[in-house]
């Protein structure tokens, strides 16, 4: 899958392995309609606290790998689950490319094809088990009480219904 | 004024000292709060798997706050963009309504429109509204030096918020915090994520973001950072130390939900504003305030 290397360590990109289909598959995804507006500016990139720290991630390069098809190597990656969601590029982008909107798409189609990240399934049991990502046990209520807030509901018989009928429950198992 | 309070995940079990002064400070100005039983998480914490199913999370809360015909008065800002954004959506676009509404049915639940969502910080800011606010400040405290963090939710993405607030150049934090007298410092940097969303995906780079923040406000003489957001609040607070003992640096800073220093200001009782559960202790602010001191030129 990785292209073969030229000069410098440039990685090629082989064009057998691209799938100029996935473009439209992301079109087709909540919060991926405008991904083919992008004309890599780099405002998103620019103003990336991410990118800031770390060129793993780079908003603009997702966009051209998913443009050019790069299917696999954008859905097995690690760095798509590495956004912030801070919406800087979203608000910034002159072309209302909604990025932060096309990461979720991302990874809610990488989800699909079974690549999860450990911690958003961690999250996802969590919030399916107790309606909450954390658990409230006695302890916290009494603690609560204690300081005069009222108890908090334990478990959510309906959210975990929810998670059920939404198919989620399959995608964390 | 009345609201329905959502708490979300995160604030009812490690945030309980902002849930609390938050109610008292409410309690104090007049505002009601009420416990809907059935809210549960907002839904920001499945969107990266499913949007949709984030989206009926959403939409199960708006309803349950619809029933009785309430407003919601968020804490957290997570909570906050994923509830505006739901109701946007859901009001703008039928087919989707419909489709949510499908999977509402199954749990006897229906989404409606009409439910506004708004943070605690921007109801004070303005449906209370910062002359009201003054008049009800009986302790000033001149005496102290803030610095704000609006944390990006608060203000992002720009469209869900009907532009109350400039998320280039953001100011109604700031000037709720100078409602109580005390002096507000500008940083550099000041729109910086806290990285609070990545910290169980790479914890490195989020607390290199936290780092960073806290060397930018820590570069003035403040005495506390004034956070909005549990999520913020533990980057900066609860994770304050790790990142001292990671990177070799030394802060000491202590960071305050903003309804315990309007709480100070309104002349509550230190004891029911939960100084005793921020992680970095206030106490050096707290006799500054009581012992007076050099007042800022603001």
């Amino acid at each position: 899958m990785e292209g073969i290397k030229i000069g410098g360590g440039v990685d090629m990109i082989n064009t057998k392995d691209l799938d100029p289909n996935f473009k439209y598959e992301v079109v087709k995804e909540h919060g991926g309609t405008n991904i083919m507006r992008c004309f890599a500016c780099g405002t998103c990139t620019a103003g990336c606290p991410v990118r800031a720290i770390d060129d793993r991630y780079n908003p603009r390069k997702i966009i051209r790998m998913v443009l050019l098809g790069m299917k696999e190597r954008v859905l097995k990656s690690d760095f798509i689950w590495l956004c912030s969601t801070c919406y800087t590029c979203y608000d910034r982008c002159p072309q209302d490319v909604r990025l932060s909107d096309i990461m979720t798409a991302l990874k809610n189609i990488a989800v699909r094809e079974g690549y999860i990240h450990p911690s958003f399934k961690e999250q996802a049991k969590l919030v399916g088990t107790f309606g909450r990502l954390y658990e409230v046990e006695d302890f916290d209520n009494k603690k609560r009480g204690k300081m005069g807030l009222p108890p908090v509901k334990k478990t959510f018989d309906d959210v975990t219904k929810i998670i059920k009928d939404t198919k989620l429950g399959e995608m964390i198992k | 004024m009345r609201y329905a309070l959502f708490l979300g995940c995160t604030i009812p079990v490690r945030g309980q000292h902002y849930e609390l002064s938050a109610r008292e400070v409410a309690k104090t100005i007049g505002l009601e709060f009420i416990d809907l039983e059935g809210f549960a998480c907002c839904g920001f914490p499945v969107k990266s798997i499913s949007a949709e199913t984030a989206m009926v999370f959403a939409a199960r809360n708006i309803a349950i706050a619809s029933e009785k015909g309430l407003d919601i008065c968020t804490l957290c800002n997570a909570c906050t963009s994923v509830l505006t954004e739901a109701n946007k959506e859901l009001s703008e676009n039928r087919e989707l309504r419909e489709k949510v509404n499908d999977e509402l049915s199954k749990i006897d639940k229906e989404y409606k429109t009409g439910v506004k969502i708004k943070h605690f910080a921007r109801i004070l800011y303005e449906d209370f509204g910062l002359d009201k606010l003054k008049e009800e400040i009986k302790k000033d405290l001149g005496t102290l030096n803030f610095s704000a963090h609006y944390g990006c939710h608060y203000l992002r993405p720009k469209e869900l918020y009907d532009g109350f607030d400039d998320p280039e150049n953001p100011t109604t934090l700031d000037k709720i915090v100078r409602v109580t007298g005390a002096n507000v410092t500008d940083y550099k940097n000041k729109l910086q994520c806290c990285g609070g969303a990545i910290l169980g995906v790479e914890e490195d780079i989020s607390l290199k973001m936290a780092k960073e923040k806290l060397d930018n406000v820590t570069a003035n003489n403040i005495d506390a950072l004034v956070t909005v957001c549990p999520f913020c609040s533990i980057m900066y607070d609860d994770n304050q130390r790790k990142i001292e003992s990671k990177f070799n640096v030394k802060y000491d800073l202590p960071v305050l939900y903003y309804p315990q220093i309007l709480g100070l200001a309104l002349g509550l009782d230190q004891k029911n504003l939960g100084f005793r559960l921020n992680k970095v202790k206030a106490n050096k602010l707290l006799e500054k305030l009581e012992t007076g001191g050099m007042k800022y030129d603001s």
